[in-house]
Order: structure tokens, then C-alpha cells, then sequence
């Protein structure tokens, strides 16, 4: 059984150097897939190649048994959405029309705003609770708050799957939890979620299907539970760690050695 | 199985009765099976007001003059063919083009400021500032007077030739890896200074007669401009205005960012490159007919924005109004003083882009 979201043989390339070579990735549909893996492995290349952001030189991505880039861009942004890892709200934009700029792929000309537009950004604003923030201005806020923001206009726009690239980075670790929680609420209503990770305890805990890359390569592929092993961290990361089972959520848990303990 | 059945709603949203969007302000609500859109009331409200004052400043305007023509007098050479022949000629074939002219350059820069200050997420981005003016005004004069082609269209052709080169040295120096606006907006001050410095060098080493020709159309004056001038600029006006059109839409998403912009399916390469052609185009189109008319589009676009309180410099119909409104009030002003509007708008202009240098300064540090 082949998945809608897949990468088949794909090279992608920064001018001329490949980063990541001749590389295949079924995302398993309704998973939450989280990519991981040391600095440089690849891991946001991959992504921005699912994105649209970076055109394969090799192999294709397929969208639901079509070719990613044979698609319309609005017709692949109907089905596929992204949470980049900076995005600039413009001056004096309030949280409201912010996500409403979510709707874009599903307006036109003609229909500039509909009531269907107006339910999906209120069910985004609800369901990453910044309804009350609606009138705000997106500068005013905090960075857990804008972040959840971004995360309701990628909502808006009602996609199948969306992909989340390094969402937590620069988030304090209680909006951080916050944030892979409301993940993994959106990935339980039926969104298939594909999030490039920093923090290997937060994908072992949250993810359905774990991704291990390095050099372009990847290394391991499947549950958290079943591939993260003390050998595979220290494959993927040249990291000498133990791992334990996570007491809270009975995942993996990584600890580092350093070099104390050795 | 279909994508979007597989969408089952979280079980916060199956409420039946969820809130309303609260949009913190008023809207009209237009909705049909083929028309939906959402009009904030202040925007529609901003729109008439500055419609208003176009029609009231135009009247004035056409009263203005050596031969004098009161308001009654104007409005009936204007509605009424069977007038008195003189006061109608005077009126109507002469005053006439002139206040239409200035609602045309008004509304083309005024879009044209729209469109690039959108699309460097910078008032400062406007064509004025970033040289695709002075490079249109260089490539009028080097068709005047180094060609000797006077016609508007040969002139238009300068400007948008000039204009278009001019933009793409400014890109192409800027360019690298990314294109940040900063380095626009700094790269294209050196080319616009370059340019005028050349344009100077082109009417010093020409004869007297030629200079003093370039140098009138030079200081921006809608006052010699009858219909004959005018219709060829209407219809590349419009052509340019429609095509433009979708840029409405999709600037203010590129604003987000590329990759935001890509991911809601707008294609930042196509747009960028649509946006600087049709933005020059809009420039090229009014310096060929009226010389440059500064700070319009600089302006335009920012006070618009602070009217109809938009998140948008990019917001066709109130930019358009207002840019039409302020050059009608100038060359009105420039009628009462007697000096061309060009100068009007670059006195106004100048305090305005200090004040607004002070600011962006201001916020900056």
C-alpha cells in the first residue's frame, strides 16, 4: 500500500552541492512523523523538498498519487500546508486577518471572503485557542502566543497534511510542551503532521513514525519506541548516552553521558 | 478516498454554535454564489471622502486661470454641450485633460508605490527612492533630446525602457543570495543619484533650446496636456491597472515571507517579477506625459494605510484614490501659485520623507 505523501528517489540540492541524495520517504498517512537528526543531516532540506520550497533535481514528490510539482501551487496548498520556521507578520496586522491570510488557497478573484472562510479561521482560532486574542496585534505578543498564531493560519487553510519546521525552536520548554501538545491534538482529529525536531525526548514522546537522518541518509524509520536504542543515538549523533523509559509517558527517554560519567 | 472527508473536526471544534470571527472593526458582508467578499466600512467610507474631494478639488481647479471661469459656469461647459462655446473650450478642452491627467498620474504612482513598497516591507521602497524613477526620467531625456522623439508614446517607451533597466541593475546589484529590502532601498539611492547625475551631464553638453525643452518636462507640470496625450496614457493606464489587479491578493500574502507565501501557493518569483514590471510600467506611463511627479508614490500608499487603517501598503482602490486625490489638490495648489505640480508635490513630499525618515530612525534605534 503505497501513502499519499511520499518522497521517491529525491536529490535536493543548495547550488550544485546535494544534500540529500537519491532518498525515499513514505510518510505514513494519519501519522505524526517527526524528523531528527544532528545539524546539516538534511532533515529541513527534506522538508523544504516536501514544501515546494527546494525542486528535486532527482525523483519526485507525490501528493496523493500526483506529482507534486505538476500541481497548481493553489491546488497543492489546498491539500498541504506549512508552518515555515520564520515568517514575517506585517506591520500592524491583527491576529484575526492574520489567519485569515491562511485562507488564500481556497479564494478567488470573485470570492475574496465567504462564509466558509469565516468558519475555518474561527475553528483555527478556537482549536489553537487565540480566539480571544482575535483584535491583538500579532507585534504584541508573546513568542508562545504568536507561534500558536502561525500555527492557527497554517490551520485555516484545511489541509490533509502539514508540515512543521523545527515549530519550537525558540520557545521557552513550557511552550514548548504546549505547543507539541496542540500537535498532537491536531494530529488525533485527523491531521497527518510531518515536524522537523531538535529536541529527540519531545519526538520520542510525540511522534507516531520517527525519522533518524545523517548525511542525507536515513539511518532508522518507525516507532520511537521500537528504533531508539543507545546504539542508534550514538549512530545518528556520535552521542554516548543511555536510554531509559520515559516514567511520564512510558516512550524513550535519551540521557547524554557527557564526560564526566564516562 | 477523498482528502477532504478525511477531515474530521477536533472534538473542541464540534461546537455547534462557535463565535463569530471578531475582525475588530466593521465589515460589510457580501455574499452571493459567485461573489463573497468582506469590506471593512472604513475603507468604503475613506473611498467616498477622497472621491469627494478629487471632484471638488478638480471643479476648483478648472476656475483657476488667466481666463476666469466661475463654479456655476464650469459645471454647466461640462454637462452641457449647448454653453457658451468659449467658457466650454476653455473648460472642456483645455482644463478638463489637465484635472484628469492629474487623477491618472495620481492613481498610477500612487499603485505603483503600493505595489513595490509591499513588496520590500519598507515605506521607504517606493519608486522615488529606489531610482526606477530617475531611471525612467533618464531614458525620456535620452529619447527628447539625444533622439529627438517628442511623442508620448516614443517617450513612454524611454520611460519604460529606462525604468525597467534601471530596476534591474538595482536588483541584479542588491541580489545576493537574498534579496533584502534594506539593500534595495541603499543600492537604489547610489543608481538613482548615478542616473541623475548623468541625466544633468546629457543637458549641459546639449544646446540651449533642448535643455530648456527637457527641463520644463523635467520639473513635472500637467499643464500643457490636452486630450491628445491623454488617451494613449488612459488606455496604458488601464491595460496596466487590470493586469496588476491580482497583485492585490497575492502581495500582501508574499509580505509573509517566500516560504509562507509558497506554502498558501503563491509563487514569490512570478509575483516579484509581475509586481516590478506593471510598478515600473505604472511610473513609465506618467513620466512620459507629465515628467517626474515626486513623492506620490512615496505618500500615497502610507497615508492610505493610516486611513483605512489597512495591514497593507497594497490595497488598490483606497491607494489609487488617495494618490489621484493628492496630486489634484497639488497641481491645484501649483495653478494658484503658478509652478508646475512637480513642485508642489516634491516641497510637500520632502518634509514628509524627513518626518518619515525621523520615524523608521526613531523605531529603529
Amino acid at each position: 500500500m503505497t501513502t499519499l505523501l511520499q518522497a521517491r528517489d529525491i536529490t535536493l540540492s543548495y547550488s550544485d552541492t546535494p544534500i540529500v541524495s537519491r532518498l525515499t520517504l513514505e510518510v505514513p498517512d494519519d501519522s505524526f512523523t517527526i524528523i531528527i537528526g544532528p545539524n546539516a543531516c538534511g532533515k529541513s532540506t527534506l522538508l523544504r523538498g516536501f514544501a515546494r520550497l527546494l525542486r528535486p533535481s532527482t525523483g519526485t514528490v507525490l501528493l496523493d498519487g500526483a506529482e507534486l510539482r505538476s500541481l497548481k501551487p493553489k491546488d497543492a496548498a489546498k491539500k498541504l500546508g506549512l508552518l515555515p520556521q520564520s515568517s514575517i507578520a506585517p506591520d500592524g496586522i491583527t491576529v484575526a486577518d492574520l489567519v485569515g491570510r491562511g485562507r488564500f488557497p481556497h479564494q478567488s478573484a470573485m470570492r475574496t471572503w465567504s462564509s466558509t472562510d469565516e468558519r475555518a479561521v474561527a475553528e483555527a482560532m478556537a482549536a489553537t485557542g487565540v480566539t480571544d486574542l482575535s483584535r491583538r496585534l500579532v507585534d504584541e505578543l508573546s513568542g508562545g502566543q504568536r507561534q500558536r498564531v502561525w500555527v492557527a493560519m497554517a490551520l485555516a487553510q484545511q489541509t490533509r497534511h502539514l508540515l512543521l519546521d523545527e515549530p519550537t525552536t525558540f520557545l521557552d520548554i513550557a511552550h514548548q510542551i504546549d505547543l507539541m501538545e496542540l500537535f498532537a491534538d491536531l494530529h488525533r482529529s485527523g491531521t497527518t503532521l510531518v515536524a522537523v525536531l531538535h529536541d529527540l525526548n519531545h519526538a520520542a514522546r510525540y511522534a507516531t513514525h520517527l525519522v533518524a537522518m545523517r548525511d542525507g541518509e536515513i539511518v532508522a524509520q518507525g516507532d520511537p519506541r521500537e528504533i531508539i536504542t543507545a546504539e542508534l543515538v550514538e549512530a545518528v549523533y556520535d552521542l554516548p548516552c543511555t536510554v531509559i523509559t520515559d516514567p511520564v509517558s512510558g516512550t524513550p527517554l535519551v540521557l547524554p553521558l557527557g564526560r564526566r560519567t564516562r | 478516498m477523498s482528502i477532504d472527508q478525511r477531515r474530521a473536526p477536533s472534538p473542541d471544534l464540534r461546537t455547534p454554535d462557535l463565535a463569530p470571527v471578531d475582525h475588530g472593526r466593521r465589515l460589510l458582508r457580501l455574499e452571493t454564489s459567485r461573489v463573497a467578499a468582506l469590506i471593512p466600512v472604513r475603507a468604503v467610507v475613506v473611498s467616498a471622502v477622497l472621491v469627494a474631494v478629487i471632484i471638488a478639488a478638480g471643479l476648483a481647479s478648472m476656475t483657476i486661470g488667466a481666463y476666469e471661469v466661475d463654479f456655476p459656469s464650469v459645471i454647466r461647459a461640462i454637462v452641457d454641450p449647448a454653453s457658451d462655446p468659449d467658457i466650454r473650450q476653455v473648460v472642456f478642452e483645455w482644463r478638463l485633460p489637465r484635472v484628469l491627467f492629474a487623477v491618472l498620474c495620481g492613481a498610477a504612482l500612487a499603485l505603483a508605490g503600493g505595489i513595490f513598497q509591499s513588496l520590500t516591507r519598507n515605506p521607504l521602497g517606493s519608486p522615488d527612492i529606489i531610482g526606477f524613477g530617475v531611471g525612467a526620467q533618464f531614458g525620456v531625456t535620452l529619447m527628447m533630446v539625444v533622439l529627438e522623439l517628442n511623442t508620448y508614446m516614443f517617450k513612454a517607451v524611454g520611460a519604460l525602457v529606462g525604468g525597467l533597466i534601471t530596476a534591474l541593475l538595482v536588483y541584479v546589484l542588491a541580489h545576493r543570495n537574498t534579496l533584502s529590502s534594506f539593500r534595495l532601498i541603499i543600492v537604489g539611492i547610489g543608481v538613482s543619484a548615478g542616473l541623475g547625475s548623468l541625466t544633468s551631464w546629457i543637458l549641459i553638453s546639449v544646446s540651449v533650446e533642448k535643455a530648456m525643452m527637457a527641463a520644463t518636462w523635467g520639473a513635472g507640470s500637467l499643464a500643457s496636456l490636452g486630450f491628445d496625450q491623454l488617451v494613449p496614457a488612459a488606455i496604458v493606464f488601464a491595460v496596466v491597472a487590470l493586469a496588476s489587479l491580482p497583485l492585490n491578493r497575492t502581495l500582501p500574502v508574499l509580505e509573509m515571507g517566500d516560504d509562507a507565501a509558497t506554502a498558501l501557493g503563491v509563487s514569490p518569483g512570478r509575483t516579484r517579477l509581475s509586481a516590478m514590471v506593471f510598478g515600473v510600467a505604472l511610473v513609465a506611463l506618467v513620466t512620459a506625459a507629465a515628467g517626474p511627479i515626486s513623492f506620490i508614490a512615496l505618500a500615497a500608499p502610507q497615508i492610505s494605510q493610516r486611513l483605512t487603517r489597512s495591514n497593507t501598503p497594497m490595497d488598490t482602490v483606497p491607494v489609487m484614490l488617495t494618490g489621484a486625490a493628492l496630486v489634484v489638490v497639488s497641481d491645484t495648489l501649483a495653478q494658484l501659485v503658478a509652478v508646475p505640480v512637480g513642485v508642489v508635490t516634491v516641497s510637500v513630499g520632502g518634509i514628509y520623507l524627513a518626518w518619515l525618515l525621523a520615524a523608521q530612525y526613531a523605531r529603529r534605534s
